[in-house]
């Protein structure tokens, strides 16, 4: 255990490290997301207009 | 080879067949990188245990400059070949080279604090970043400012195209000027000036940095294609309730 907290403390330079890890962590990882959730939602938009493969053909409405 | 993906149909099939194979290498790597980075690696002599931000801070800022490249290159591209792709690669590739921007402004600041003992200086290391990051929100912005997305992509291109100015200035900024931040260290005459136990990590981190970008990118710009699609779509549908 003790060595667990040498490690996060860095040599007291913890406050800086782990931020500094952390921000890039939560960045990549909700611009992931965020890129995913965005084609999803593109491809349900096309699904809903084009039933027919390729979206060569819309619904008729 | 180039122009068989120009196609967005077979672009879409290329990206279906690759994209699980990035996204595995992507985790393995910062798998490596992070056990390399923060655990195998020693701390520097003069720097401590701080030197551990580099392995995040330096692949962003490179990444930050790749991406640069790229989008202008792709803005080069569509505007003077109109090559189908090229606006939508550059589309997907700004926010991420933004992020990238962002994350070596914020983990610079978190390492010059201790180091340099101040968040921020306004010189030209710096504030060229600054600027570039300002240059990826204006062209995002530019982009989708108009109700045309032809003539979005083309005024925003325009400024990407003339932004680009700003690259050669950020990597020659530590030379040019006097600045706190050091010069090169890695990419040098003469070859690397650091040691082999602090440049894997780094390397290892930076391939990482790169595959996750081409993970992203094939992401946004599928989703960009789809997106084209659906339009199309709906001024079909359009034209045809006018007829």
């Amino acid at each position: 255990m003790e060595s667990l907290s040498v490690f996060l403390d860095m040599g007291g330079y913890g406050h800086f490290v782990w931020p500094a890890y952390g921000v890039v962590a939560v960045v990549l990882i909700v611009l992931m997301i965020e890129s995913r959730r965005s084609l999803k939602s593109a491809e349900a938009a096309l699904a809903a207009m084009a039933p027919t493969k390729d979206g060569e053909e819309g619904s008729k409405a | 080879m180039f122009h068989r993906f120009a196609n967005p149909t077979r672009f879409l099939r290329f990206a279906a067949v690759v994209q699980p194979w990035i996204a595995w290498i992507t985790v393995i790597l910062f798998a490596v990188g992070l056990y390399l980075g923060l655990l195998a690696s020693p701390a520097d002599y003069q720097q401590g245990e701080t030197v551990r931000m580099m392995y995040v801070h330096v692949p962003s800022a490179w990444m930050a400059l790749f991406c640069y490249s790229g989008l202008a290159i792709a803005c080069a591209v569509a505007l003077i070949w109109k090559h189908p792709l090229a606006d939508l690669a550059a589309k997907a590739t700004a926010p991420i080279g933004a992020s990238f921007t962002f994350l070596a402004l914020v983990t610079g600041s978190l390492w010059g604090k201790p180091m340099w003992s101040t968040w921020w200086v306004w010189d030209a290391r710096l504030t060229s970043m600054l600027v570039l990051f300002f240059l990826y929100l204006g062209y995002m912005a530019l982009n989708n400012a108009f109700d045309d997305p032809g003539r979005g992509a083309k005024s925003s291109s325009i400024l990407a195209l003339v932004g680009f100015v700003n690259v050669p200035i950020i990597k020659f900024s530590v030379d040019w000027w006097n600045t706190l931040h050091q010069p090169a260290s890695v990419v040098k005459m003469g070859g690397p000036a650091i040691h082999a136990s602090i440049l894997a990590p780094l390397l290892v981190m930076s391939v990482a940095f790169t595959t996750y970008y081409l993970w992203v990118l094939l992401i946004r710009i599928r989703r960009e294609v789809t997106a084209n699609k659906v339009h199309a779509l709906q001024m079909r549908q359009a034209s045809r309730r006018g007829q």
